[in-house]
């Protein structure tokens, strides 16, 4: 945030009014009151039949007329929507109809009562969910709002009118609107039309009613009105002032801290804050200091989460802060972040409590140097807070107390037969021992309840008279009242610790879990994989029963990647859930305000890059959220790594495709021309050319069919990287003597190879190798050919074989001129050819060599030959062993 | 048809009319007679009304595929089918060869590699080496009565198997044998894809008969279809 004037245009807010422009975002209007009955649906209708007038597609989603007939004439001539029934509990029940609206899709659009509680089974629980989804859909929508219902006006409306109003409208959406129109008349006019029964009002608002028309009441919701909506008129100012770069001083140069707890008051000054806030116009975070030795429990919990999420939805910054000093760590942390008010409650517990435990108020006023502390006072209403977390014992189950009983007895007979037979003089002392180690491993109550037992047994068995509870030395009642506090002081310190260790090793095991699925993801190959991964690690973090399908975005749609157990299927229902989280970025379905009727609750995966669906019966808790919550984040930082690693592989591969394609078209032209004009040329000058003599004639012939050759050869070179390519290329093993191959090979091409020596050196045992003998005949045909293309006339082609244990090699190795070692490689890429002069070809034969050898499982190298030459070394793995032929009878 | 020729009446089945042209063309000058078809439909119907020598097929045709046609034909002639094809198709190849069809010829093809099947084909129609009771070719010569296989005078001592399969291949001088019909013929009906048998008795019999066995100049091999005796 920006607090200070600057003379330079800030780099955030022209970054902000960028965005705002880019978003071409749907305006919002919104008709402000203070009461019901001070005209607001009356002025929206009356500017929506202007608007028409204008010719603007104007519908009326939805518009209560409360039989009102001044408001019925206004809408005649309006197109109105027709609401959707929806049965509740057996009575069919009327809803204003969110995807006829969307899919109607009006200019604009009006909507009645913004903060209205929709009817249960309608797809937000609020109303003003409908039109934020309304808004996002690109449609301006003109909606009524009365004072009473804005979040943060709502306790100052309570403590007027003592009614509390429950439907309230977050902040956001009056800061979100773009016009607000206060509908506005005195009192006194108001109360005229309430006497006159121009009001409408719900049966079971009459009572509240009277206590809420009171002159008095009004005359301050108006001024609330008015000056909410005046506190509106300049942030506009602002707004405009920074657009247009007037360099504006802040009115002060304030940032607000709000510390926040479990405790009920906390809403209280999450509201208070907000205020100071907006009057000071100044940036304002609520603090959370969470005692990692103290544990909450599950309904502070839940509280203290309501409380942050009021934070954000009155438009604050949450932090969440850690330490055992709560005081200390609060004002390190405002002086680094240069808070100069923090606001804190009123303690309302005793003052006893402070002087034992010391009193964070005092501690935050004693260190607050030059920051101003502004304490609060809690609601009246509330229940004591419950500042002492630890003061709620876990649950203890009664099986400690009676392990704790037990062992007290146990202990009791040591220590009488101790003290019997060998004269122990302090048996207090192993009691004490017994109570420690209860305490560390019970708990508190048990603990407490060994002290008490403690006591009577020594009480019974050690003070006199002995094996009665009474007391004859009364200076004893001392010793018991300093054993029992020794006991209990001592039981509170290790059950303390004991709390801490359980915390700990929670903390630990949690931060495991996330730096388990963090490991996890990064050993992801596939999206599919790490959508695996996220699924079944979500799944076992949140435990038992737990199903967990994560849906990844794949072409712009929403598909299921990933699930655990490897089972679970989000049905069509649940599908639809996701798929609204996917478009809208919020959390929706089970235990939400959205979709609530799903099986599934489902948040987002990052920015629009997948959904997270956890299917079971119990609804979500908030710890379980913001686990959840914690591992979409980690998640989407690696999907988002793949998109970005995936779109650089697809670019990448269509350059090279692109470059594949062009060398392609250059091989192709020249390499099919080239034999066809020569073939062209000799054809015609044998037809035309009368005067040519005999032997012209034989060569002319001769180059005809040898070009013609030549072509046939690049054709099928072509055809067979296609089949290789497009992965077309089954291998049909059969078990076939090399010799046999070779042999074939070499007859295909006797009259290329007549005057060459072929020297074949095969092992004594001709072996068989499984292989596709078409395929693999191709590869033995272009080793030779390219053996004859690359070497001298007349110079020798030797074939070896070498059967070793695992493989088998097969080389061709020719006397030429060799290669370029550094091409080694490349030889085996497509349209590659060797720099030699007077070579002809597509440069695919050995690419050919390689698809064929590799789809057998092999590799295929080219190496140079000792004493000159290339050699070309087929390595193939063995596979099986042949299958016997059996002996010939009578041989 | 040529009105002047008078040699065999060949039954040309090809639909691409630069092919039938060039065919016309080798063949006429050779002295035979043409009878022409475009599709199996009129194959058929030309090989009932004219009682053709020998068939010429091309298995890509617009109506049913090659191996259609022959086992139509099969149904009423035993006149040689020689098949047309393009390289690569062996699987085609083989299909047609065991539905009957004698020989084939890869596209593309030498005239004289054309004329020379054309003739083995029509020699093997007239049956004229079945009754020898020698046979002779090159250095080798095998005498079916005695069951004694010399290669340039010298005997050579063949197992019964090596015998059989060397036997199969010299009556069918010049033809291909799939190596199914091999198996059937000389191991039985219930061997027919055991062609790891046939392989290695191959191996074997080329390395008695052959001067180099990586190199043979009678005993060939037809990738992916089977073997020929050379002619």
């Amino acid at each position: 945030m920006t607090d200070e004037g600057d003379s330079r245009p800030d780099p955030d807010a022209l970054l902000a009014r960028l965005k705002a422009e880019e978003r071409q975002r749907a305006r919002l209007k919104i008709f402000f009151g203070f009461a019901p009955g001070v005209g607001k649906t009356f002025a929206m209708l009356e500017s929506a039949r202007l608007l028409k007038a204008r010719g603007l597609d104007v519908v009326v989603g939805l518009i209560e007329t409360h039989g009102r007939a001044e408001t019925a004439k206004l809408i005649e001539g309006l197109e109105v929507l027709p609401r959707q029934t929806l049965d509740y509990r057996g009575k069919a029940l009327e809803e204003f109809d969110l995807e006829r609206a969307l899919a109607r899709k009006p200019a604009i659009l009006l909507v009645d009562e913004l903060a209205h509680t929709n009817v249960p089974g309608s797809r937000h629980t609020r109303r003003w969910q409908d039109v934020l989804e309304l808004l996002d859909a690109g449609i301006e929508v003109h909606t009524t709002l009365n004072v009473q219902h804005v979040e943060s006006l709502n306790d100052v409306v309570a403590q007027i009118t003592h009614v509390q109003v429950r439907e309230t409208v977050p902040d956001s959406l009056l800061e979100r609107a773009d016009e607000i129109e206060l509908v506005d008349i005195p009192p006194e006019e108001l109360l005229k039309r309430l006497s006159e029964g121009k009001v409408y009002l719900p049966e079971q608002a009459r009572r509240a009613a009277e206590h809420f028309f009171r002159r008095g009441n009004l005359l301050a919701l108006r001024e609330l009105a008015l000056r909410r909506t005046a506190e509106r008129v300049d942030e506009d100012v602002v707004a405009y002032r920074k657009q247009h770069e007037i360099q504006t001083t802040w009115p002060s140069g304030e940032r607000i801290a709000v510390c926040v707890g479990p405790a009920p008051a906390s809403a209280r000054l999450v509201r208070a804050a907000r205020r100071m806030a907006a009057g000071l116009r100044a940036p304002w975070l609520a603090i959370w200091v969470d005692n990692p030795v103290t544990a909450l429990s599950k309904a502070d919990h839940e509280r203290l989460e309501s409380h942050l999420e009021l934070v954000g939805s009155l438009g604050g910054e949450v932090v969440r802060l850690s330490g055992t000093r709560v005081a200390e760590t609060i004002l390190e942390w405002a002086r680094a972040s240069n808070i100069t008010r923090i606001i804190l409650g009123k303690p309302t517990h005793s003052r006893l409590r402070d002087r034992l435990r010391g009193s964070l108020l005092d501690d935050i006023v004693r260190g607050s140097g030059d920051i101003d502390v502004f304490v609060i006072s809690g609601d009246p209403d509330a229940p004591a807070e419950p500042v002492d977390r630890s003061a709620q014992p876990r649950p203890v189950a009664w099986r400690n107390y009676l392990a704790s009983a037990i062992s007290m007895g146990v202990v009791t007979t040591i220590d009488v037969v101790l003290h019997r037979s060998l004269g122990l003089p302090d048996p207090e002392m192993l009691f004490l021992l017994a109570i420690m180690i209860v305490a560390a491993t019970l708990g508190r109550g048990p603990a407490f309840l060994a002290s008490g037992l403690a006591v009577a047994a020594f009480d019974f068995f050690f003070v006199p008279p002995y094996l009665t509870f009474a007391v004859a030395d009364t200076r004893f009642v001392l010793t018991f009242v300093m054993m029992f506090g020794v006991g209990a002081l001592i039981s509170t310190l290790a059950s303390r610790l004991r709390d801490q260790e359980l915390e700990a090793r929670q903390r630990e095991q949690q931060t495991h879990t996330l730096f388990a699925f963090t490991r996890a993801l990064s050993e992801a190959d596939t999206l599919d994989a790490l959508a695996r991964t996220t699924a079944r690690h979500c799944a076992e973090a949140i435990g038992l029963q737990a199903q967990v399908v994560v849906a990844l975005s794949r072409n712009g749609s929403l598909q299921p990647c990933g699930a655990w157990p490897t089972n679970s299927k989000l049905e069509p229902n649940d599908l639809g859930v996701a798929e609204w989280v996917f478009d809208h970025g919020r959390a929706a379905g089970k235990g939400t305000d959205t979709l609530s009727g799903a099986n599934a609750y489902c948040l987002p995966l990052g920015r629009s890059q997948g959904v997270i669906a956890l299917l079971r019966a119990e609804e979500p808790t908030l710890e379980e959220r913001a686990l959840l919550d914690s591992f979409a984040r980690q998640a989407a930082v690696s999907v988002e790594r793949f998109q970005l690693a995936e779109d650089a592989r697809a670019a990448a591969l269509r350059a090279r495709t692109e470059e594949l394609r062009s060398s392609l078209l250059s091989a192709v032209s020249h390499d099919l021309r080239t034999p066809l004009a020569v073939v062209t040329g000799s054809a015609t000058a044998l037809r035309d050319d009368g005067s040519l003599d005999a032997s012209t004639r034989a060569q002319l012939l001769d180059t005809i069919c040898d070009e013609a050759e030549r072509l046939e050869r690049l054709v099928r070179n072509l055809l067979d990287m296609t089949r290789v390519q497009a992965g077309a290329l089954t291998v049909k093993r059969e078990w076939v003597p090399l010799e046999e191959l070779i042999g074939s090979a070499r007859s295909r091409l006797s009259r290329q190879l007549a005057g060459r020596a072929v020297h074949v050196s095969l092992p004594d045992n001709v072996p068989l190798v499984s292989v596709d003998p078409v395929l693999f005949e191709q590869v033995l045909l272009n080793l030779f050919e390219n053996a004859l293309k690359y070497t001298p006339p007349g110079s020798p082609i030797d074939v070896l074989a070498r059967v070793m244990p695992d493989v088998i090699e097969l080389e061709v190795a020719d006397r030429g001129p060799g290669f370029d070692p550094a091409d080694a490689e490349r030889l085996f890429e497509k349209f590659y050819r060797g720099a030699h002069l007077g070579t002809s070809g597509a440069g695919l034969g050995l690419a050919v060599c390689r698809g064929i050898v590799e789809a057998h499982g092999g590799r295929i190298t080219a190496q140079l030959r000792e004493g000159g030459g290339a050699r070309f070394v087929i390595t193939l793995p063995v596979v099986g062993t042949p299958p016997p032929v059996p002996p010939e009878e009578g041989t | 048809m040529s009105e002047t020729a008078t040699g065999p009446v060949i039954l040309l089945v090809e639909d691409e009319p630069q092919m039938r042209r060039f065919l016309r063309a080798a063949l006429s000058s050779h002295a035979y007679r043409l009878v022409e078809a475009g599709t199996g439909q009129e194959a058929i119907a030309l090989a009932t009304s004219h009682n053709p020598e020998v068939v010429l097929l091309d298995l890509g045709l617009p109506d049913f595929d090659g191996l259609e046609v022959t086992r139509r034909l099969r149904e009423f002639t035993k006149v040689p089918i020689l098949v047309l094809s393009a390289r690569g198709r062996e699987d085609d190849k083989v299909a047609a060869l065991d539905a009957g069809a004698d020989d084939y010829v890869t596209k593309p093809f030498g005239t004289n590699e054309l004329l020379a099947r054309l003739r083995v084909a029509l020699r093997h129609a007239q049956g004229e080496r079945k009754a020898e009771p020698v046979f002779e070719l090159g250095p080798l010569r095998i005498d079916y009565a005695r069951r004694e296989v010399t290669k340039a005078g010298t005997m050579v001592k063949l197992t019964p198997i090596e015998y059989r399969l060397l036997a199969c291949l010299a009556k069918n001088v010049g033809r291909v044998l799939t190596h199914r019909q091999i198996l059937k013929e000389v191991w039985g009906p219930t061997h027919g894809d055991d062609t790891h048998y046939l392989r290695v008795y191959m191996a074997q019999l080329r390395r008695k008969l052959e001067d180099d066995p990586s190199n043979p100049l009678y005993l060939l091999t037809e990738p992916g279809v089977g073997y020929r005796l050379k002619d």
